[in-house]
Parts: structure tokens; C-alpha cells; sequence
């Protein structure tokens, strides 16, 4: 994921502000971005597990899709927008409700992952046949050229990853939110409202990717800029970087597109079945069916778990997983968890493996660390239901 | 009969700090390091008894986020080992140049020692970075 160079490599319009605020900047997918602030990894973490991080999401991949003759026209505008999407993706588009979000995966003929995605449905009868939808930045420009390709003629591509797209998680995130954006405390887990803020319009959703309750908000940089600026003066909000990020959603069981799922896994093996609603299920019309529905059917050959490595040696992406010396699986994301004070992984092993308490062993540099099979999360969700 | 001299610290590019004391070098990495690589939360150590050439891996050091290889300084057996840092890795952190150290080397070369910088010299090389 991380470029060799640091030419060329773009920038949010937060940069200037991350400079001041003394970010130490790495590349990733393909923009500068903050690793982690002077605070460090370990106390960014802990402060959004207790108080509100603010994270800037910009280079994700925040887009709008539209039917191409027009929008409006309620619930029919909506069905006929969401059967396009529901070509490319195995969830239930068309059943969501008007500011109901859902996770998805969009799905290559293989029944491979291609990306992870959220689809939001717009609230307002005027904005049925539009969807809000938040790619991965690593991949974005494939998303959208693959929705250009299939879409063609039908619904028009929107980019929005020229504004700012920022996430304020924790459990202060609600309050701190709500002196900005009142009402938005309402939210439930997975809802969205739009807002204006100095004439420019914004949408906050409640969602995020570090198992905390917390919300997201996509906003013009003009706006969002001072918008961002007057939230970090509150005490109870600390930017936060890409590390913490990192161990939060890895503490919280997310899986992080590129390293627990890609083209080679399926929903099924990704233990994300439960994106795809039974209505799909049913009907078994999204690429890929064959191979994911028998997988459902049959149990897929290797499933992704939850590991807890019982020494204190960290486990890292790409660490083989072995029983008396057989190879059962891979590590596909590891490191420390500062909330749970010790190591914590993610990775693939076969089925019969997949119970929790199956004992493992993780070749780190050579030598078998002891380690277990566990449930994830690794910290329970925080979410508002 | 031994000869006793005061322990004097040398530096390595790679950030490493080596305190001689007559055939014993005690090792450990510097501040700029530590900063560098953030909160440590892991420090594979090597065996007592391991013999080690200039620049080979001598430990492993992890954070929250990435695992850090750290190089032999010199050349030389190991004598002793923190055993601090199995419980305590963040005393790196706390302490890289006291209670941080990894190891004690038997020197077995002490040639290699006048190829190290010296305070000052590393000094002025962090501040070039």
C-alpha cells in the first residue's frame, strides 16, 4: 500500500493543518497523510477508546451516484438506482430505508472482494435515485472506473474526494457533535442527515472504523476547514492518526481492505456474510453467486478468525500459522492492541481451526509463538443502536 | 592486572549507542530511535552466548505499529541481557540511554570501536537528518 516515493503524492486539504499540528506524514494510498501526531500511537488510541478522536478520512473514496435521466421521483427512482448498484454488490440496496447506510462489498465474477464499501440511501423525496457511496482510497479510481464501465448511460459518477471527508469517534463524539451539528445525536448506528453549514451543504453519518460510537462527515473544504479547526479546540478532541486508526479497527475485528480481504476472498471466507441480506441470497443475482452461495452452503475451506497471541511478541501481516508444524493459515493483519495491553491479530486458517480456543502456533522470525483462536472483537463495539 | 578506564559512549548511523567499559560494550538504542519508532510495546532480545559481526540482526524492536530491526554495532559475544524489557518495553521509551539498554557485548574487536561516532560527532549527525 505505501508508495516508494513521495513524489507526486497528493494531499487533503487538511495538510497544512496536520503540518501545524506536527503529524509526522508517511504515503498511503497515494497521498501524504499523518501517521500519528505528537501524542504517539499508543495515547492517540486510548484517547478516542475514552474521549473523541478526529480523524481525517479524506483520502477515502466519497462519491454520488445519480440515475443519468434525473433524480427525484421517490421510492420508484430509488428502486430503479439501487437495482443498478445491486449488479455489482451482494446486499440489499433496494430495501434500505431513506438515510439508512449499509456495508457492502462490491464483488468481482469470481465472487472475489474488490472493495468495501458503504451505500447510503439520501432522505428526501427529491434526492430518491441518488446514492451517497464511500469507497476505499487505495481503490477508488478502479471503484469508480468499474461503476463508469457498468453504469454507462444509466447513472452518472460524482466524485466528492476533493472535500473533506473527517470522523470524530469515541464516546464524547456524540457531545462534541452536537454543539456543531444539533440533532445529529439522534442518529442511530448506520443513519445519516444532511446539514447546511455557512450555505454549503454536509453530510454527517454515524459510523466509523474504530468500533466506538462516532460519526463521519463529508463537507466542502471551505467550510470544513474552519469547521475542523473550532472541534480540535475542544479539549475532549485530539486529532488522531493513520496508526491509531489502524490498531482501533484491528482491536475492533474491522477488516482492512488490501490485507484481511482482496480478490482472493470471498464474503463468505471474509466472515462477512451477514452483508448479504437473504433477499439476495434468494435470488442469487450478484457476480460471483456460484462460488459464494455454495460456500454458504457447504462452509467455506478457510474462514477468518480472531487470533490472541499469548506472548508478548507481536504477530505482523504475512506470519504463517502453523499446528505441530503443518501449515493452517496466515496472519493477515497484526500488532498491538493498547486497549486490551498486549498483541492482537487477525488472519485465515482452515474451518475445523476456526473455533475459538483452537490453539496455534505463529512463526514469528522463525520461532513458534504460542497463540489461540478467539472471537472477535478484541473489544466489544460501542455502537449506537 | 586490569586496567580500569572510564566508560566512554560511541554512536552508530543506525542509531544505536555502545557505552565501552575496558572489554565490555553495553548497547542500546538512542533517543532520535525511540522517538522515531514510538511507543515500544516488544523487544526480542538476543541469547547470551550468541556471537554477532558489525551489523548483523542483533534484536528486534516492535511498536504499535511495525517491527524494527536493530544491528550488531560491533562485533562480540553476548554476556548479559536487560531482562527488563520482557515486562517493561516502554522503558526504551522512558529511557533509552539508562534503564533501556539490550544487552552487554564481549568486544572482539576493539579496532572496530574508532570507526563509531562520538558524542558530538552524532550529535551534529541527527541534526544533518
Amino acid at each position: 500500500m505505501a508508495d516508494t516515493t513521495t513524489e507526486n503524492l497528493k494531499r487533503t486539504p487538511l495538510h497544512a493543518l496536520h503540518e501545524e499540528l506536527g503529524a509526522k506524514l508517511v504515503p498511503f494510498a497515494g497521498y501524504e497523510m499523518p501517521v500519528q501526531y505528537p501524542m504517539g500511537v499508543k495515547d492517540e488510541h486510548l484517547w478516542t477508546r475514552t474521549e473523541a478522536g478526529l480523524f481525517d478520512v479524506s483520502h477515502m473514496g466519497p462519491c454520488f451516484l445519480s440515475l443519468a435521466d434525473g433524480i427525484g421521483g421517490g421510492d420508484d427512482a430509488h428502486a430503479e438506482i439501487a437495482a443498478l448498484v445491486e449488479t455489482l454488490v451482494p446486499s440489499d440496496i433496494a430495501g434500505l430505508k431513506e438515510g439508512q447506510a449499509r456495508l457492502t462489498v462490491l464483488l468481482n465474477e469470481e465472487g472475489g472482494i474488490l472493495d468495501d464499501l458503504i451505500i447510503t440511501r439520501p432522505i428526501g423525496e427529491e434526492a430518491q435515485g441518488s446514492l451517497y457511496i464511500v469507497v476505499n482510497g487505495a481503490v477508488k479510481d478502479a471503484d469508480w472506473a468499474l461503476f463508469e464501465r457498468s453504469f454507462e448511460g444509466k447513472a452518472v459518477l460524482t466524485r466528492a474526494d476533493d472535500r473533506i471527508l473527517f470522523a470524530l469517534q469515541g464516546p464524547k463524539a456524540a457531545d462534541v457533535m452536537s454543539d456543531f451539528f444539533p440533532g445529529c445525536e439522534e442518529l442511530k448506528f448506520m443513519r445519516h442527515m444532511p446539514f447546511e453549514l455557512n450555505g454549503s451543504r454536509c453530510i454527517v453519518s454515524r459510523c466509523g472504523y474504530t468500533g466506538e460510537d462516532g460519526f463521519e462527515v463529508l463537507v466542502s473544504s471551505e467550510a470544513g476547514l474552519p469547521l475542523v479547526r473550532e472541534m480540535l479546540t475542544d479539549d475532549r478532541v485530539k486529532p488522531i492518526g493513520l496508526g491509531a486508526r489502524d490498531s482501533l479497527r484491528l482491536e475492533a475485528g474491522l477488516c482492512l481492505y488490501g490485507h484481511d480481504m482482496d480478490t482472493s476472498r470471498d464474503p463468505v471466507e471474509a466472515d462477512l456474510a451477514w452483508v448479504i441480506q437473504k433477499k439476495r441470497r434468494e435470488r442469487g443475482d450478484f457476480p460471483g453467486a456460484e462460488r459464494i452461495l455454495k460456500a454458504l452452503t457447504d462452509g467455506p475451506a478457510e474462514t477468518r478468525v480472531g487470533i490472541r497471541p499469548l506472548e508478548r511478541a507481536p504477530a505482523r501481516e504475512g506470519t504463517a500459522i502453523e499446528i505441530d508444524g503443518e501449515a493452517v493459515g496466515i496472519v493477515t493483519s497484526g500488532g498491538f492492541g493498547p486497549s486490551v495491553d498486549h498483541p492482537v491479530a487477525m488472519g485465515y486458517v482452515r474451518r475445523d481451526l476456526a473455533e475459538p480456543g483452537t490453539k496455534i502456533d505463529l512463526m514469528v522470525r522463525g520461532k513458534a509463538r504460542p497463540a489461540e483462536v478467539v472471537s472477535l472483537p478484541f473489544v466489544p463495539h460501542n455502537y449506537k443502536r | 592486572m586490569t586496567r580500569y578506564t572510564q566508560p566512554t559512549t560511541f554512536f552508530t548511523k543506525d542509531h544505536e549507542w555502545v557505552t565501552v567499559h575496558n572489554d565490555l560494550a553495553t548497547v542500546g538504542i538512542t533517543h532520535y530511535a525511540e522517538n522515531q519508532l514510538g511507543d515500544i510495546v516488544f523487544v526480542e532480545l538476543p541469547e547470551v552466548g550468541v556471537e554477532f559481526s558489525t551489523g548483523d540482526d542483533m534484536a528486534v524492536v516492535e511498536s504499535v505499529k511495525a517491527a524494527s530491526d536493530v544491528y550488531a554495532p560491533i562485533s562480540g559475544k553476548v554476556v548479559e541481557v536487560n531482562p527488563a524489557l520482557a515486562d517493561k518495553p516502554e522503558t526504551v521509551n522512558e529511557s533509552p540511554r539508562e534503564n533501556g539498554w539490550f544487552c552487554v557485548l564481549e568486544i572482539k574487536d576493539g579496532a572496530e570501536i574508532a570507526s563509531l561516532m562520538d558524542e558530538d560527532a552524532y550529535k551534529a549527525f541527527c541534526e544533518g537528518l
